[in-house]
């Protein structure tokens, strides 16, 4: 997995392959999912209310909606039930940017302005808290070494899709801050 | 919802506030890249390059960084942009 973004003249592309392209649907399909994008997306101003916010107990749910509030449940309880449901449903909609965009086959993606860099920005590093999270991604961890630890499993592969993402990202950002 | 029939009593609004001021803090976290946290402060901030990167860099190094401060609400509405924006963000009173 080698795509990554370059920025020509006004433009931001990416060439991914058709292998490239399915990674990323599907991780960020998984996303979706998890966010109960089919209620989220129905952009019903009703949802969440009512409901009884909690903290979600899923790792990745809570680091996609952390709390507000570090040392006051009560707080943080009140705070979420104002901005859960709007934070939840963002997130979908940026994801689903990104679902809609990607080439069916392999392609070019192109990000002509800056609001739709900023969906890719925030779906790509959405996408990255929950693999890292999940992964249990570590800051001193060596993923090479750990890639070469277990060759072949699912957490070997896993890494090297999380690897790849922050590479495009990287990338990504790398071409945001160019245009200042 | 009705009016109340007399003025209450008007307090200067002048006193000046004694409560201590609340901040944003940002919380180091193993996944977010350094690259894209300093691009992210200076676009919901407006900071600097330089101010966002030494933000960024107190995150990374010492576990923490206090991103903005003012009133309760203001941080409220900053930290739920700092989680649209995937970072770690809690808002407290400056003790």
């Amino acid at each position: 997995m080698t795509a990554r973004f370059r920025r020509r003249g006004g433009r931001i592309t990416a060439r991914f392959t058709a292998a490239e392209a399915g990674v990323l649907r599907q991780v960020v399909g998984e996303v979706v999912e998890l966010l109960g994008g089919s209620q989220a997306g129905q952009e019903d101003p009703f949802s969440g209310l009512g409901a009884e916010p909690v903290p979600p107990e899923d790792p990745v749910l809570a680091r996609l909606l952390p709390d507000g509030y570090r040392e006051d449940p009560e707080a943080a309880k009140e705070l979420r039930r104002l901005t859960e449901s709007s934070l939840r449903a963002e997130k979908v909609r940026n994801a689903r940017v990104i679902l809609g965009m990607l080439p069916a086959v392999g392609g070019t993606v192109t990000l002509d302005d800056d609001e739709v860099v900023d969906v890719w920005l925030r779906a790509l590093n959405d996408v990255r808290l929950a693999l890292g999270t999940r992964l249990a991604v570590g800051e001193e961890m060596d993923l090479a070494a750990e890639v070469e630890a277990g060759p072949g499993s699912p957490r070997s592969y896993s890494l090297v899709v999380y690897d790849w993402l922050g590479w495009l990202q990287d990338t990504l950002v790398g071409c945001a801050s160019d245009a200042g | 919802m009705t009016a109340p029939a007399l003025d209450p009593v008007k307090t200067p609004e002048t006193i000046p506030h004694r409560d201590p001021p609340w901040i944003t803090i940002v919380w180091n976290d193993p996944v977010n890249l350094m690259s894209y946290v300093t691009l992210v402060f200076q676009r919901l901030f407006g900071y600097s390059r330089e101010k966002a990167t030494n933000l960024m860099l107190d995150v990374h190094h010492k576990g923490k960084a206090v991103v903005s401060s003012g009133a309760r609400e203001q941080m409220e509405h900053d930290v739920a942009r700092l989680h649209a924006a995937g970072l770690w963000a809690t808002l407290q009173q400056d003790r």
